[in-house]
């Protein structure tokens, strides 16, 4: 007897795979465990570099799991990764991806190229495949100073490894679409950093309004998305205190609407 | 049939310790010292592109002389030992002790199994939050460990170099001073060594988290004006 949910009814496909006789591979995960998922994250290119911006929430289901989750994360000095997906792998692969810089420069005595920490951090998305077939997607952005070319550069992944260099800017995880459409409509040639800044936090405040997995800034606990810059200075975060300005402009915006 | 000859033991280990000694001596020397800030490395070393001083992990660095290929091996041995306590266990885990110790072990292990013991001597230096807590492991070729304190000197000449240090060594120096005072050391009576055949990196005490750092030529040759 199947309960429910299981039961195949009149499919003999569904009923082969449900008795585990079925000739093709496992293809949808029939029990999908739940896990905290991080959510909406955003990279734009500006005049001396890029900025990355991501909110704070992981949603299990329709629960908040966690409130202040970091998925904008320096890689190394001159470069960050933003993670959305299954929360779990996605910080086991950014604490990897983060040792694997380090260690090859130790080991070769220089840093790897922008381009190849970009590459390696495909194959890291690749090796996941499995992982994301049951449901545990992670699906990053990669942002960094190029040291070589002198300006900013940006990669959006799929779930498979693919890696595709974007110029402009970029949106990953579940408020991709409404965050994207805020870059979309904003974005202009050698805009600044704080411009930037400006632009990838109206794009989560956007996100978070349309999408429930999404977190807006959270002013009753003082809480904001991570963005942060990187031009040729390095890697800077950018302060809450500058943040909660930022966010009550918007929100006063959004008020004379 | 033909006996292999009788070679008593304590004959064997000194052609060992000699042939290693002598392979040693050839190569430059190096010595490291407490400053106000960190440890200093300095290194006699022509080359800028082949190392003997490197980074192992967030507080400690390895330094080597002898056989370039056979530190630099055991170097990067060091840099995997580190990285992969450290994603197993925490950041915090990892210490220059149980490096040296390792280091001592495959020493060990060469200088009495091996044909050829490894013709090098080596430093594992961390930087500790507070001076007193700075530690200088020495590893010998034959894996012996000397836990040295203030600073130490590798290679050969060793005794020359070392009475010339401990002579100048005074305790919370600056910087500048203390790459002058290796300058000195590592410089011999009668010819001084030019800025740039040295090789100086630092482990600050008060960095965020990767303590090690090169200085460039540049700032070398402005020192020892």
């Amino acid at each position: 007897m199947f309960s429910f949910e299981q039961d195949p009814g009149a499919n003999f496909g569904e009923l082969l795979k449900r008795v585990g006789l079925s000739p093709f591979g496992e293809t949808g995960s029939v029990n999908k465990m739940l896990v905290p998922h991080a959510t909406t994250c955003v990279a734009l290119r500006c005049v001396n570099g890029v900025v990355m911006a991501g909110d704070r929430r992981a949603t299990s289901g329709n629960l908040i799991s966690h409130r202040e989750m970091e998925k904008v994360v320096q890689a190394d000095q001159f470069s960050g990764v933003a993670i959305a997906g299954a929360a779990g792998p996605a910080m086991e692969m950014v604490k990897l991806f983060q040792l694997q810089i380090e260690h090859y420069e130790k080991v070769e005595g220089q840093s790897l190229s922008l381009e190849g920490k970009a590459n390696q951090l495909s194959m890291f998305v690749r090796s996941n495949l499995p992982a994301a077939m049951q449901g545990f997607m992670v699906v990053p952005i990669f942002a960094g100073y190029d040291t070589l070319l002198q300006h900013g550069r940006l990669w959006n992944y799929d779930a498979t490894g693919g890696r595709y260099e974007e110029h402009d800017f970029v949106a990953t995880g579940s408020g991709m679409l409404h965050a994207g459409t805020v870059l979309r409509m904003g974005w202009k040639r050698d805009m600044t950093v704080d411009e930037g800044v400006e632009l990838t936090a109206r794009a989560l405040w956007e996100a978070s309004d349309a999408d429930s997995a999404t977190g807006g800034p959270d002013a009753l606990r003082g809480i904001y998305p991570v963005i942060a810059s990187i031009t040729s200075e390095g890697f800077t975060r950018v302060e809450d205190s500058q943040l909660k300005v930022t966010y009550e402009a918007i929100a006063r915006g959004v008020g004379q609407r | 049939m033909s006996m292999p000859y009788y070679v008593a033991p304590e004959q064997m280990m000194k052609d060992r310790a000699d042939y290693a000694r002598k392979g040693i001596a050839r190569g430059r020397a190096l010595v490291a010292l407490q400053y106000d800030d960190g440890i200093a490395l300095v290194a006699e070393n022509p080359s800028n592109t082949l190392r003997k001083i490197s980074e192992i992990y967030d507080r400690i660095a390895f330094a080597g002389v002898g056989k370039y290929n056979e530190f630099d091996q055991l170097r990067v041995a060091g840099v995997r030992a580190a990285d992969l306590k450290g994603y197993q266990f925490s950041r915090l885990d990892v210490d220059a002790r149980g490096l040296a110790n390792q280091y001592a072990q495959i020493l060990g292990q060469t200088f009495t199994h091996e044909m050829k013991p490894l013709e090098v001597e080596i430093l594992v230096a961390e930087v500790g939050l507070t001076p007193d807590r700075d530690q200088l492991f020495h590893i010998m070729y034959d894996g012996t460990v000397i836990d040295e304190h203030r600073f130490t000197v590798l290679g050969g000449d060793m005794d020359a170099i070392r009475g010339r240090l401990s002579e100048r060594f005074v305790a919370g120096s600056t910087i500048q001073n203390a790459v002058k005072i290796a300058h000195h050391a590592l410089s011999s009576v009668d010819s001084s060594i030019n800025s740039s055949e040295l090789e100086v990196a630092v482990l600050t005490r008060n960095s965020s988290r990767r303590c090690f750092d090169r200085l460039s030529d540049d700032t070398i040759a402005q020192y020892l004006v």
